[in-house]
């Protein structure tokens, strides 16, 4: 997958689940998402939306915050589970 | 710290307990402040003993303030509390204020002065979630104001500096939120509630309308929310667990002082209440074991940053802060049960309402009901560890 159709699934996801005051579009790629009012209910949620959209399971080393602190890090989060999953096919 | 050192830490925990004790019963019935336990914690220069040494502290580990916490619980268990929420303050300043010049200078002056921190993280408006503000920071020209509807400070009229919470700015989300250090002299505080309450009554958790100026340095250089995941939500759950654990351990005590006598009026029959002081015992290992397991862990995750935000660690520091507050309610009840009419009696050996009340506070300091909600939203992702010993 491109890694900007990945980013525009994640901003999708984001605006869905995140409950974010502003909108997603606002945000840059490296934006802060807890400092844009990212609720630890929420970062669950969109976890699972994220797991569900793009067919992964995060292990437990990828369950915090740094993980999913922006949109660019949870891209690299996902991309380096589904690069991991490529490989071993 | 060296073997040395920590016998004479007990020692000195010893003399603040046996203050504590003295006093506990005019405390509760007052509900004041308890002034000698705390003078006697300060006389023992307990109050600095987290501090690293570089900074005149003695670098006492988490475990060792948690021993502290349940020896004076087992006494007092506000002055405990006190004591407790003084150093889960200071957790934050140990852990995230020593890249910063203004909270080091202040740590040294924790250890020369013997200064009582609290803590002011409740607003009204917010529902008891502390990881929400609506009050904000301001910052301008070097310097910070803050007003806080601020519904619970305990202990604030007796503290020497508050740690609080605010909005970082006045544009932020109610999530983005810092801590910020103001001393004595740089606040007022308007008094709005009283603190007239079940148990736990020396806190003197009142209300306050809390007014605030200082230098802008003053606030810590980290997010609030980094803060709360690193440093105070575990020392939180696992010195407030000794606290409790140090009530229920006299309540058994006295229990068993009760069944004891009885059994040597007796010889040869068994007392009545010893078998439910056996199950009591019982109940008393689990949250010993639970407690000590959560500080190992704690000590274990201390260096590593990424394992302290994790969920795998969020959720057992969860667990152990409901494992013994729901656990204690049933001992102090089965000792109760055991002391019968000189349990439920007041200035008796055997008297455990104060115990009981106290008790009943754990399951609300926090309520257990958010911290199940919040570990059940953790646990549809998180995966649970299966090995029993690692």
């Amino acid at each position: 997958m491109e890694n900007d159709d990945m980013k525009q699934k994640i901003r999708d996801i984001l605006a869905r689940h995140g409950g974010l005051p502003m909108p997603v579009g606002e945000l840059a790629d490296d934006g802060d998402l807890y400092a844009a009012g990212l609720s630890s209910f929420a970062s669950v949620q969109v976890m699972l939306a994220v797991e569900e959209a793009f067919d992964v399971e995060f292990p437990d080393s990828l369950l915090n915050r740094k993980s999913f602190q922006s949109i660019a890090a949870i891209t690299r989060t996902v991309e380096s589970l589904v690069g991991s999953a490529e490989a071993a096919e | 710290m060296t073997l040395a050192l920590a016998t004479s830490l007990a020692e000195r925990a010893g003399r603040v307990a046996a203050v504590a004790a003295t006093h506990a019963d005019d405390v509760d019935a007052a509900a004041r402040f308890p002034r000698e336990a705390v003078d006697a914690m300060i006389a023992e220069r307990l109050l600095s003993i987290q501090i690293p040494p570089e900074l005149g502290g003695e670098g006492a580990s988490l475990s060792e303030i948690a021993e502290v916490c349940s020896l004076i619980g087992q006494n007092c268990a506000a002055a405990a509390m006190v004591f407790a929420m003084h150093h889960i303050k200071l957790s934050s300043l140990v852990s995230h204020g020593t890249d910063s010049e203004w909270h080091r200078a202040f740590m040294r002056r924790i250890v020369a002065e013997q200064l009582l921190l609290a803590s002011a993280t409740t607003e009204g408006g917010i529902g008891g979630n502390l990881r929400n503000s609506i009050c904000a920071i301001e910052v301008a020209g070097g310097r910070c104001r803050l007003v806080k509807d601020a519904t619970v400070i305990s202990y604030g009229a007796h503290a020497d500096a508050i740690l609080i919470t605010s909005r970082s700015h006045a544009d932020a989300a109610s999530t983005d939120q810092v801590m910020t250090v103001f001393t004595r002299d740089q606040y007022t505080l308007e008094h709005t509630q009283g603190w007239n309450t079940l148990g736990m009554r020396g806190t003197c958790s009142d209300g306050y309308l809390f007014t605030g100026e200082a230098p802008a340095e003053q606030i810590l250089p980290k997010p609030f929310a980094e803060i709360a995941a690193q440093s105070m939500l575990a020392t939180s759950h696992l010195l407030w667990s000794a606290v409790w654990y140090g009530i229920a351990v006299d309540a058994v005590a006295r229990a068993q002082a009760f069944v004891r006598a009885a059994a040597r009026k007796t010889p040869g029959t068994p007392p009545p209440g010893a078998l439910r002081l056996a199950e009591a015992v019982n109940l008393l290992q689990l949250v010993k074991a639970s407690t000590i397991a959560g500080l190992r862990e704690y000590e274990t995750a201390k260096a590593d940053a990424e394992r302290l935000s994790s969920m795998g660690f969020a959720v057992a520091m969860n667990n152990v802060k409901i494992a013994a507050s729901e656990t204690i309610l049933s001992i102090v009840n089965q000792a109760m049960l055991i002391c019968g009419i000189l349990g439920y009696k007041n200035g008796t050996p055997y008297s455990l309402g104060r115990h009981l009340r106290d008790a009943h506070s754990a399951q609300l300091m926090i309520s257990n009901d958010r911290i199940l909600a919040n570990t059940s939203n953790l646990l549809l992702v998180h995966r649970q560890d299966t090995s029993l010993t690692g």
